[in-house]
């Protein structure tokens, strides 16, 4: 069974050297449109591209709304 | 003569009123809302995606209104239960609206939405650290005012009442504490008000700004009630500044006379 992580409501592959940045792309994500967290943690955008993510994690995608 | 600016985190506003964007019928009224009401400051929040990115339709024609008018996006945390949770999407929404003013929400109480002093001090003291203008909504209990103060917050939010409930200044006594015992704090109103007259009650108990958002979506017309708690602000505003009378426990004559007006026995 291949590994895999948590992204938003899938379950997806998680290959070898698999970054968030990667992960956002291939699942067509406007990256300036979203902020993300692995794990609960916030990852700025300009550490997407070094983060590479493990099998099991969890990353959340965030977007503007309104708001009181 | 005009009421006078206030500036929270340095930042000079003409409006006193805060806007919130949620819960209207459209876009286009949310636009029309904010404009007719004079607000210079707007909030807004995050959600989690469970599709592509991109907003809702709403966000974009937020972003051009705030364009049009020169305003502030004031991003929340709500939904939050937990100051780490405060932390994490503090930092999202900065990014994300390119900001670094935040209303702090942790919530302690799922029926009241009541903040939980606790969590909302260790989470404003971490985002101070962080660089954030911290906006916390907080309940008008004055020690932990006074907390979220020693933590670096250089204003606060108390609420009126719980968020959405809109029954108006429910404590007039503790918000009157506040306002006597943090003079020059500037002091926002959040949550809770109905009518425009709890705005203006607001006002003129002396604070800085009133912060509200169901009170005009959830109006019969949204734009109109916008413009009504624009007005009300402003009125409660100048009459502070103006001096509101103290109240008597007896009649006090207003007309002035000598002796009796009349001589009929």
């Amino acid at each position: 069974m291949p590994e895999t992580l948590h992204f938003n409501d899938l379950t997806l592959p998680c290959p070898e050297g698999l970054t968030l940045a990667s992960l956002l792309a291939s699942q067509q994500v406007e990256a300036a449109q979203v902020a993300t967290a692995v794990n609960g943690a916030f990852v700025p955008r300009t550490q997407r591209e070094a983060t590479v993510l493990q099998p099991g994690d969890t990353v959340l995608t965030f977007q503007a709304i309104v708001g009181g | 003569m005009t009421a006078s600016n206030w500036a929270p985190y340095g930042v000079e506003l003409k409006s006193r009123f805060l806007l919130g964007t949620a819960g209207y019928p459209s876009p286009q009224v949310l636009a029309e809302s904010i404009a007719a009401s004079g607000t210079q400051v707007v909030t807004v929040g995050l959600k989690r995606t469970l599709a592509a990115g991109g907003d809702n339709g709403f966000i974009t024609i937020i972003r051009q209104a705030l364009r049009e008018r020169g305003a502030r996006l004031l991003p929340n945390t709500a939904g939050c239960r937990t100051a780490r949770e405060a932390i994490t999407l503090a930092h999202m929404a900065r990014e994300l609206y390119d900001t670094p003013w935040i209303k702090l929400e942790v919530v302690g109480d799922e029926h009241t939405l009541q903040p939980d002093p606790w969590g909302t001090v260790e989470a404003a003291a971490q985002l101070i650290k962080d660089g954030f203008a911290v906006f916390p909504y907080c309940t008008d209990d004055l020690v932990t005012c006074q907390r979220l103060l020693d933590a670096g917050c250089q204003m606060l939010m108390p609420w009126g009442a719980p968020i959405g409930s809109g029954q108006g200044l429910i404590n007039p006594f503790a918000l009157r504490t506040l306002r006597a015992r943090l003079p020059g704090v500037p002091l926002v109103v959040d949550a809770g008000i109905g009518a425009p007259s709890h705005a203006a009650q607001a006002m003129e108990l002396g604070f800085d700004a009133v912060l509200l958002n169901s009170a005009v979506s959830q109006a019969v017309d949204p734009v109109r009630m916008a413009r009504a708690f624009g007005l009300a602000v402003e009125a409660g505003r100048a009459a502070f500044e103006a001096g509101v009378m103290a109240p008597q426990d007896m009649a006090v004559a207003s007309t002035p006379v000598s002796g009796h007006p009349f001589l009929i026995d």
